[in-house]
């Protein structure tokens, strides 16, 4: 069963795709790739604490340059002990979940002690990635990994990340997008082992702040979600405090020479 | 009477519900050379007993590594079992490739069975003729697994498969229950009782028995399914007889069951 189920993520071979497949052998050549991507979300951020991971992303999804979508939930719970958090094409990324929902719900079915923990399903995403990218049909992607899993030494931390190439790694603190540019200098210079919940938060709320000021396609709408050995929380959303009194802002045209 | 009558195919029952076929396969099994497996809350131990097939030639392989924390030992068509090993690394491998992880030994277990039932539903096929001990290690500890020709596995605490099994059976039945508590010396010792109660009065040596060990010791560390060395092996095996000097346990050794015709004890 777990063969078909990844035959079904590599786009395998189904009545569906056989008439896709027939139609373009016909001549009627219709393109079923990915080519560009249509509503798509922003950065998101993530880190290892002393409890387990942090990862916080805005609830924005934006349809070019429109901000279209001001409610969406980028950051879901996979399985026990992992989170999953989401940028560029929505859509993909609901299908992600519906792979991760499968088989996160075989494991569970097993019911035999076993449990996909943060670096399986990590792995997992990468082939999935990967093997579609290979294929120049890839899921629109940068995705966030993170998860705690209790193993024979004790509560092991993971995060790691893959994006819609298949390039993956793991890090102690990981950006998506705009992150990438500017929240993880922020993280190298300010992330320390075992933080405490509180100093995660106010780390991650400051780089949000940063894509929020510089950003435009990230909302003042945020959510931060955690996990950790007792399992998986996503807060509700709120709002970041932002200052827009500069000098600069009052009279922006007066500096501006013009003739009419 | 009427047995001769339904066997031709696997694919024919016989007017008593049973298969011949699939019992024929699980006699080939008890015509096997023994081999034992033992559990204990932290390792799995296996044995086999090494018969070669004329005094000029070496003696089979039964003792598999299939992964770094799962190995099997077999009894009956061996050449069955060498096959199936395969099939079994190949499932650890491309587990391990999509998921970076171990496969759970009962993930493996099962479908090493769904492989065996296939052969026992189609007509031109053949069920395998070998039952394997499956031994290995997960997150929930260690696992001895019996994979049976029929396509039936169960899980246990110690078992015996092949020829003159019973008597080892016998030795763990009296036994098992402290297994649990056991340290991997101990599981190793008991299991060579075990198989030494299946040589019928043959002096066990390193060199007619063969042992594998997986399991996790006490911080943690997972130690990977082995062979163990034969000297260690014979250094044990010493120790042992050193030990029985004083009292000598009478082994009982009990005649098997063969070729009775009451429901097949499919175990």
């Amino acid at each position: 069963m777990e063969e078909q189920k990844w035959d079904q993520s590599m786009g395998g071979f189904n009545a569906a795709s056989r008439s896709q497949m027939a139609e373009a052998a016909a001549g009627g050549e219709e393109s079923q790739r990915t080519l560009y991507p249509y509503v798509t979300g922003t950065s998101v951020i993530a880190l290892k604490y002393k409890d387990g991971v942090i990862m916080a992303c805005d609830t924005g999804a934006s349809y070019g340059s429109t901000l279209r979508y001001k409610s969406v939930e980028r950051i879901k719970a996979v399985g026990k002990h992992s989170l999953i958090g989401g940028s560029g094409e929505f859509s993909d990324f609901q299908e992600i979940l519906r792979y991760l929902d499968e088989l996160t719900l075989s494991d569970h079915m097993w019911d035999d002690g076993n449990s996909l923990g943060p670096k399986e399903i990590h792995s997992y995403l990468t082939r999935v990635m990967y093997n579609r990218r290979n294929k120049f049909d890839p899921l629109w992607n940068a995705l966030i990994l993170g998860g705690v899993k209790m193993g024979p030494k004790g509560a092991e931390k993971y995060l790691g990340m893959v994006n819609m190439i298949g390039t993956h790694f793991e890090e102690n603190h990981i950006a998506t997008g705009f992150g990438n540019h500017l929240a993880i200098p922020i993280l190298r210079a300010e992330w320390r082992e075992d933080m405490t919940f509180e100093e995660a938060v106010k780390l991650v709320e400051k780089c949000l702040l940063v894509l929020l000021y510089r950003d435009r396609s990230s909302i003042n709408k945020f959510q931060v979600a955690k996990i950790t050995t007792e399992g998986a929380t996503i807060y509700p959303p709120y709002s970041l405090k932002t200052f827009w009194g500069f000098s600069h802002f009052e009279n922006p045209a007066q500096g501006a020479v013009g003739s009419w | 009477m009427f047995r001769n009558q339904y066997d031709t195919d696997v694919t024919t029952f016989s007017p008593h519900g049973r298969i011949f076929q699939m019992e024929y396969a699980m006699e080939a099994v008890k015509q096997g050379a023994a081999t034992v497996g033992l559990c204990s809350c932290t390792h799995a131990v296996l044995v086999a007993s090494n018969k070669p097939a004329s005094e000029l030639s070496s003696f089979q392989r039964k003792v598999f590594r299939v992964a770094d924390h799962v190995g099997v030992a077999f009894s009956g068509l061996t050449a069955d079992g060498r096959v199936l090993t395969k099939f079994l690394r190949n499932e650890c491998i491309n587990h391990a490739f999509v998921y970076e992880a171990q496969l759970p030994v009962s993930r493996l277990a099962l479908r090493l069975a769904d492989k065996a039932q296939v052969c026992t539903q189609r007509s031109w096929k053949r069920p395998y003729g070998v039952g394997l001990l499956v031994a290995g290690l997960d997150e929930t500890g260690p696992h001895l697994y019996y994979n049976c020709p029929s396509g039936n596995y169960f899980e246990y605490q110690a078992f015996a498969i092949g020829s003159r099994s019973q008597a080892a059976k016998t030795f763990l039945e009296r036994k098992f229950e402290g297994f649990n508590k056991y340290t991997p010396e101990q599981l190793i010792k008991d299991a060579l009782s075990a198989i030494k109660e299946t040589l019928q009065g043959e002096k066990l040596t390193s060199s007619n028995c063969t042992v594998a060990i997986v399991g996790r010791i006490e911080d943690g560390t997972a130690e990977p399914f082995q062979v163990v060395d034969t000297k260690r092996i014979q250094a044990i095996i010493d120790s042992m007889e050193a030990a029985e000097e004083a009292p000598a346990e009478p082994s009982s050794m009990q005649e098997e069951d063969k070729g009775s015709d009451a429901a097949p004890m499919d175990i």
